[in-house]
């Protein structure tokens, strides 16, 4: 039988059979409607590598583990499909560990899968053993070791379950060899979990929706505060009729970006400790926060003891956990977003919100940034030209995965999301090294889209490694490297805190360009704003990856900045001699 | 301030692991936990004393239910109930002065369990003022006491009593919201049978 026909007819398993423990991982995989996983084989993970053959799944080879956990991070953040990654046991599996809390920390729905020693060994330091269910108890929604062929199946389906249900997160299933090698009858129904249980302390009382709607009826400052849950729960016309009814401006957080369209006029850009200064002014000067599908992170809310200090909260988010963590909430339902927003919208007639948006207006036409293009070309690349002008030629429509620093903030400052799942960021962990691999991930889940990796040189260093993969898998991912030599954001930190002290931040770097080009991805080095838009057009048309490395001001910090221990108001501003800096004359 | 919660949770290996590591990455410090068997099959019953922020409990609450085997949990705050720990103390005795421990375990109605030449071991059950009491009276003579050992509180609600009962008691009210401190915090230390 050719190979063809072995994957046809394990994509249809219906009745249960006896297959091999290795078998059965796929047989599950393929029936939880999973096509593609990214992996990296290994000693106790071979007898399930030798299976893969029989299914119909694409398995991506990486370069390190910690790249299959961003990839299938990015894969499932751009599909808002289960990501999956597969690893060997020891240091395949503890190479995930960076990716899994990665996705912990953004709640993203993901599944690692990892081999173990044989059962007989556990615990004896075997080759190639960690306890690895120990290690990421803290990084995971839960995580199975499973001993014997008989539970992968129900261990993996219910893995799946507990990744997408309620609070998304990355969940680990470590599967020991003889459980792999041994045998057992599989039944892809019979393995279903149990019905997920909503969390016992989800509330969405009557009480509260009726206090909800009357604290939204007589605002006078009120502010939409949206964040990640909206993409999570797809509650984005929801939250869009919420804004327009009751005529409220809305301020995003880094990972809500999309979530409310940048261009709305209602949609006041990021806030938080590099948002713009009227973002949060209008917070800080708020009578209500309506808070949709965020946490209330530090780095949005400046100090707890000083945040928005006259206004009510209402907080929607689903995992109780967060209510009252951070932020005191005045009235909180806990549920599904999209689901609370259902029942509370009827409740809410129309009103004129024109005073309060008239007065955030005049404070935004006071500061407003300049129009980059008005800018004097004063021959220095600056990265917000970047941000600026890969955003106009893309129109906003390609799917951007960042890494962590200044180009991050720049990005979200310049980059304007209009279309949800387009920002692939690592916001809660802040990883460096994420870019790549989750471009990558993303690209695999979406590849008839436009996919761009924007990464510090620092950053992209960390996982430069996974160009091969892009190399082996063909795969058309543009990259921007922003390089300025420096690890940029800790640099400004130094500069703004520690007297230019810069220990330890001055970077070298490979010729990027070079190394692209080593792994068969050619490039082009910018060093004008002359020349940006020639070389993202020659990215765009180059059927293939393509790098472009821009080097760019150097000593550049991202403005506003609220400095740790701060008020939201108590911003540093963009010095008179940048650039950058608003004018009064500017149109 | 210090809660006490009680969890029903499956047993099954690693349970008490994940709710320490819950514990440890919430960075709150446990200040006993006991587990064992419950009256429902396969379900142990965990009792948490920990020290945390008077607004945690809910927090707590919440991200206990997001571990996968745990089925409930209980916050006790100040609503009536009673709590018990054990204690064994071994003590160094000679037939000297042996006596007058035996007359400090008839004061705190503990049973003495193990007689030798050189020591006494008691053995204690009661809240935990009284289990203190009794280790401090022990502990004005140097050297006398040699081993503790504690198990951690247990605590398990009242049943539903008239509010004259309660008011007898000097209990709190069943459904206390969380948060609410009251003026007196009854220990029932009188009430040890």
């Amino acid at each position: 039988m050719s190979t063809r026909d072995e994957k046809e007819i394990n994509a249809h398993l219906t009745a249960s059979t006896r297959l091999t423990g290795s078998e059965i991982i796929w047989a599950t995989l393929v029936g939880e409607g999973v096509t593609t996983v990214f992996g990296y084989p290994g000693g106790a993970i071979l007898p399930a590598y030798d299976a893969l053959r029989k299914f119909p799944i694409r398995h991506i080879l990486v370069r390190h583990e910690q790249g299959a956990a961003h990839m299938a991070d990015g894969y499932a953040r751009a599909s808002g499909k289960v990501g999956v990654a597969i690893a060997t046991s020891g240091p395949g599996a503890t190479n995930l560990v960076t990716g899994i809390a990665t996705a912990m920390l953004d709640s993203i729905p993901m599944v690692c899968i990892t081999g173990q020693v044989s059962s007989k060994v556990l615990g004896t330091d075997a080759f190639q053993e960690v306890d690895i269910t120990g290690i990421t108890l803290p990084v995971t929604k839960h995580n199975f070791l499973v001993t014997c062929a008989e539970d992968i199946a129900p261990a993996i389906r219910q893995a799946m379950q507990i990744a997408l249900s309620g609070r998304p997160g990355p969940v680990l299933v470590d599967i020991t060899k003889d459980a792999q090698q041994s045998s057992a009858i599989f039944d892809f129904e019979a393995a279903k979990p149990a019905p997920y249980k909503p969390h016992p302390m989800l509330s969405v009382m009557n009480t509260s929706l009726h206090d909800a709607a009357e604290l939204i009826r007589r605002a006078k400052r009120p502010v939409i505060l949206a964040g990640h849950g909206i993409l999570q729960s797809g509650a984005g016309e929801q939250v869009r009729t919420l804004a327009e009814r009751m005529q409220v401006p809305v301020a995003m957080t880094l990972l809500g970006l999309g979530a409310f369209p940048a261009s709305h006029s209602l949609n006041l850009g990021m806030m938080g400790m590099h948002g713009e200064a009227w973002v949060n002014d209008a917070i800080q000067n708020a009578d209500l926060l309506i808070a949709c599908g965020m946490r209330f992170d530090d780095r949005v809310i400046g100090t707890p003891s000083t945040y928005s200090p006259n206004s009510k909260k209402i907080h929607i988010d689903i995992d109780p956990a967060e209510i009252n963590k951070n932020v005191k909430a005045d009235v909180a339902l806990v549920g599904d977003l999209r689901e609370v927003l259902e029942q509370l919208l009827p409740l809410l007639p129309g009103r004129d919100g024109s005073a309060w948006l008239n007065t955030i207006a005049a404070s935004k036409g006071a500061v407003a940034v300049r129009d980059i293009r008005n800018l004097p070309d004063n021959g220095h690349l600056y990265a917000a030209h970047v941000m600026h002008d890969l955003w106009r030629i893309t129109e906003g429509k390609a799917i951007i995965a960042t890494d962590v620093g200044q180009h991050q903030m720049w990005e979200a400052q310049y980059y304007h999301h209009d279309y949800p799942r387009t920002l692939i960021t690592s916001g809660g962990l802040g990883t460096m090294g994420f870019a790549l691999p989750a471009a990558i991930g993303a690209k695999v889940a979406c590849p008839d889209k436009e996919v761009w990796v924007i990464a510090g040189d620092g950053g992209f260093q960390m996982t430069a490694a996974e160009l091969s993969t892009i190399a082996q898998e063909k795969l058309n991912v543009n990259i921007a490297v922003i390089n300025n030599g420096y690890l940029g954001m800790v640099r400004q930190w130094q500069e703004f805190f520690y007297d230019r002290n810069y220990e330890s931040t001055p970077l070298v770097s490979p010729d990027f360009v070079k190394l692209a080009d080593a792994h068969g991805i050619p490039g082009v080095a910018v060093r004008q704003r002359s020349d940006l838009e020639g070389a993202v057009n020659t990215a765009r048309g180059h059927h293939g990856a393509f790098l472009i490395n821009f080097l760019v001001e150097k000593e550049d910090s991202v403005y506003p900045m609220i400095p740790a221990g701060k008020a939201l108001h108590e911003m540093i501003r963009r010095p008179g001699h940048n650039p950058l800096v608003e004018r009064p004359d500017d149109k | 301030m210090l809660h006490t919660f009680v969890a029903y949770v499956e047993d099954k290996p690693g349970v008490l692991t994940r709710v320490a590591s819950l514990f440890r990455r919430l960075n709150i410090n446990i200040i006993s936990l006991t587990v064992g068997h419950s009256e429902r099959v396969g379900i142990s019953r965990m009792t948490i004393v920990a020290d945390a922020p008077d607004q945690a409990a809910d927090r707590i609450r919440a991200s206990l239910y997001k571990l996968d085997h745990v089925i409930d949990v209980d916050d006790i705050g100040r609503a009536p109930s009673v709590t018990r720990e054990l204690a064994l103390i071994k003590v160094a005795a000679t037939a000297s002065n042996r006596s007058g421990i035996f007359e400090l375990a008839e004061v705190f109605r503990a049973r003495i369990v193990d007689l030798a030449p050189e020591s006494l071991m008691i053995e204690i059950t009661g809240v935990e003022s009284k289990i203190e009491g009794l280790i401090q009276v022990l502990n004005e003579t140097e050297n006398r006491v040699i081993e503790v050992c504690r198990s951690g509180k247990m605590t398990m609600r009242r049943g539903h009593h008239t509010k004259g009962v309660l008011r007898a008691m000097g209990a709190g009210e069943p459904e206390m919201k969380p948060g609410v401190v009251p003026d007196a915090i009854p220990d029932n230390f009188a009430d040890n049978i």
